[in-house]
C-alpha cells in the first residue's frame, strides 16, 4: 500500500483528492444500482426498475466530471509516476463503473419488459445467487481501490472464475426450463440476459482489480485472467 | 545517506542489469568529487549511451552539474576540486595524465545555461574553433564548416544574410543556437548542455529541444535540466542525482512512469526539491 506525502503545490493534492472522492461517490452509486436492479428483478418491482434507470444518469454525469477533472489535471500539472498512474487509473475505473451502471440499467429495462408476463416462481433464484457474489466482488474491489490494496484486488481478480462457473450452470438450468415448457421461454430469455449482465459486471470488477495492480506496481498485470465461462462453447441437445 | 548502500539497492543494481546500456560512449566508475572538505559527488557509476540524449535531473546542489563538468575535465580549472575514480570515453581514460585536455575538449563540446557568444561576428563565433584547431585549409572550406554548423544548429536561414553582424545582437534563443553551432563546428563526439534553455522563452526552448532531437543522430548528448518535462521530452535515458549520489538511472519512460526509488518518485512528482 502506497501512502504518499503531500505535494509542494497543495492544489495538486486537492485535484487528486477530488478525483478520488468523485470516484468513491460513483462506486457507491454503482453498488446501489446493481443491488436495486437485481432487487427489482426478484420482486418484479417495475417502479423500482424505473428509478434505477433514472439513477444511471447520475453515474454518467459523474463519469463526465471525472473525465474532465482528469484531463484538466493532466493539462495543468503534467503528472508523472504515481500521480500519472492515479489519474489514468481514475479514468479507467470511471469507464468500468459507467459500463456497470449501463448493465444494471439494462436489467432494470428487462424488469419493465417482463411486467405482466407469465412468470414462473423460483426461476430467479440462480440469478440472485450470482448477483450476491458479483456485488460482493464489486464492493471488495472498490474497497481495495480506496485502500490502494493490491493484494485484496488480486483476490477479487482470482475469484471471478466462480462467477463464470455459476453463470455457465445457470445457462444450462435456464435452457432446461425453456425446453420443459415453451411458456418459460420469454421469461427465461430475459433472465439469461440479466445473468449475462451480472457476469459482465463481474468482468468489470476484475478490470478494476487489474487497474489497481497497475496503479500500485507501475506495470500492467500480464497474466491471463482465470476464465470459467464456457457457455460460448456449450452444445445444446434437444430431446424431443 | 550512505553512497555505497545507494548503489547496491535493488534499483541501482537493476539499473545496471535490466537497464544496461548496449553501446556506452562514456563509462564512469566510482567517481568521487571533493571541493575542499565538501564531498560533492559520491561513488557515481553510470554508462552513457552513444548517439542518444541522457538527462541529469535533481535538486540544486545535487551534483549533476559537477558530474557533467567531470566529463570534459572542466573541474580541472578549480584548484580545490579533486576528482577520483575513472571516466572513459570509447574506453579511453580521460583522466590519463598523458591525455591532451585541449584535444579532449574538442571531442567534448559544452553549451552553458546563459548563451555566451564571443563579442565578434556570427561568422567568427563559429569559425574560431575550426580555425585554431586547423580543421580548414582554405577560406572556402571554413565557409563550408560555418554554413554546415549553422544549418545543423537550425540557425542558418535566420542569419545567412547577416553573418558579419555581431553574435551578441541576436535574440537569446538565437544566441544559444549560435553557441550550439560553435560547439558543433569542431566536430565533437559528445555535447554537454548545462541547463541550455533556462534563460529562454517557450518558443526558443521548443526550437532548442527540436534541435537536440536532430543532433542525437550524430552526437552523444548529456543535458542537465531543472525542467522535469524537458528531461521527459528530449531524453532517452534519465539519471536522478540527490545529495551527491546517483540515486537511479534508466530509460526515461520508466523513470517518469514508474521509478524504482522513492526519492526519485518524490522529486519528479514535486514532493520535495
Amino acid at each position: 500500500m502506497t501512502l504518499m506525502t503531500d505535494h509542494i503545490v497543495s492544489a495538486f493534492d486537492a485535484d487528486l483528492k477530488e478525483l478520488g472522492d468523485k470516484l468513491a461517490e460513483m462506486g457507491g452509486l454503482c453498488e446501489k444500482l446493481v443491488a436495486e436492479s437485481v432487487g427489482a428483478l426478484l420482486k418484479r418491482d417495475s417502479p423500482l426498475a424505473r428509478r434505477v434507470i433514472e439513477w444511471d444518469r447520475s453515474i454518467d454525469r459523474l463519469q463526465h466530471e471525472i473525465e474532465e477533472r482528469a484531463i484538466l489535471t493532466i493539462a495543468k500539472r503534467a503528472p508523472v509516476a504515481i500521480d500519472l498512474r492515479e489519474v489514468v487509473a481514475a479514468l479507467r475505473i470511471a469507464n468500468d463503473l459507467e459500463r456497470i451502471g449501463d448493465l444494471a440499467k439494462n436489467i432494470a429495462k428487462r424488469v419493465i419488459a417482463l411486467d405482466g408476463q407469465f412468470q414462473p416462481p423460483k426461476l430467479a433464484h440462480g440469478v440472485e445467487h450470482i448477483s450476491d457474489l458479483t456485488l460482493g466482488q464489486l464492493k471488495e474491489v472498490l474497497d481495495a481501490y480506496t485502500q490502494r490494496d493490491e493484494a485484496r484486488a488480486m483476490d477479487v481478480w482470482r475469484r471471478d472464475g466462480e462467477i463464470d462457473s455459476l453463470y455457465t450452470s445457470l445457462f444450462r438450468e435456464l435452457l432446461t426450463y425453456m425446453m420443459e415448457d415453451p411458456r418459460n421461454i420469454g421469461f427465461c430469455a430475459h433472465l439469461l440476459f440479466c445473468a449475462k449482465n451480472v457476469e459482465r459486471i463481474g468482468d468489470h470488477a476484475t478490470n478494476i482489480a487489474e487497474t489497481i495492480y497497475y496503479l500500485v506496481n507501475g506495470e500492467p498485470l500480464l497474466d491471463d485472467r482465470p476464465k470459467s465461462d464456457t457457455t460460448s462453447s456449450t452444445k445444446i441437445e434437444y430431446q424431443g | 545517506m550512505d553512497a555505497t548502500a545507494a548503489l547496491t539497492t535493488p534499483s541501482a543494481t537493476g539499473a545496471a542489469s535490466a537497464d544496461a546500456v548496449a553501446n556506452p560512449k562514456i563509462v564512469a566508475k566510482n567517481v568521487n568529487v571533493h571541493y575542499g572538505e565538501k564531498h560533492a559527488l559520491k561513488d557515481v557509476s553510470v554508462d552513457i549511451a552513444e548517439r542518444a540524449v541522457t538527462a541529469f535531473i535533481g535538486p540544486s546542489g545535487c551534483g549533476k552539474s559537477t558530474f557533467l563538468r567531470c566529463i570534459n575535465r572542466m573541474n580541472d580549472t578549480i584548484s580545490i576540486c579533486r576528482v577520483t575514480g575513472r571516466i572513459t570515453i570509447d574506453e579511453q581514460d580521460i583522466y590519463d595524465p598523458s591525455l591532451d585536455v585541449v584535444q579532449l575538449r574538442a571531442r567534448v563540446g559544452m553549451v552553458f545555461q546563459k548563451p555566451n557568444p564571443f563579442p565578434k561576428s556570427i561568422y567568427e563565433n563559429v569559425a574560431y574553433g575550426p580555425r585554431i584547431h586547423g580543421f580548414a585549409r582554405s577560406k572556402a572550406e571554413l565557409d563550408e564548416i560555418v554554413e554546415d554548423s549553422l544549418r545543423k544548429a537550425s540557425l542558418w536561414n535566420e542569419v545567412k544574410d547577416r553573418l558579419d553582424d555581431s553574435g551578441t545582437g541576436l535574440s537569446g534563443g538565437q544566441q544559444q543556437r549560435l553557441c550550439i553551432a560553435r560547439a558543433i563546428a569542431v566536430s565533437p563526439e559528445i555535447i554537454l548542455m548545462d541547463e541550455p534553455c533556462s534563460a529562454l522563452d517557450p518558443i526558443a526552448t521548443a526550437k532548442i529541444e527540436e534541435l537536440i532531437d536532430e543532433l542525437r543522430q550524430n552526437f552523444t548528448i548529456v543535458i542537465v535540466t531543472h525542467s522535469m518535462q524537458q528531461a521527459a521530452r528530449v531524453s532517452q535515458r534519465t539519471a536522478f542525482f540527490h545529495l551527491g549520489v546517483l540515486v537511479e538511472g534508466g530509460p526515461t519512460e520508466r523513470i517518469f512512469t514508474s521509478p524504482n526509488d522513492r526519492r526519485t518518485q518524490d522529486y519528479i512528482t514535486g514532493r520535495f526539491g
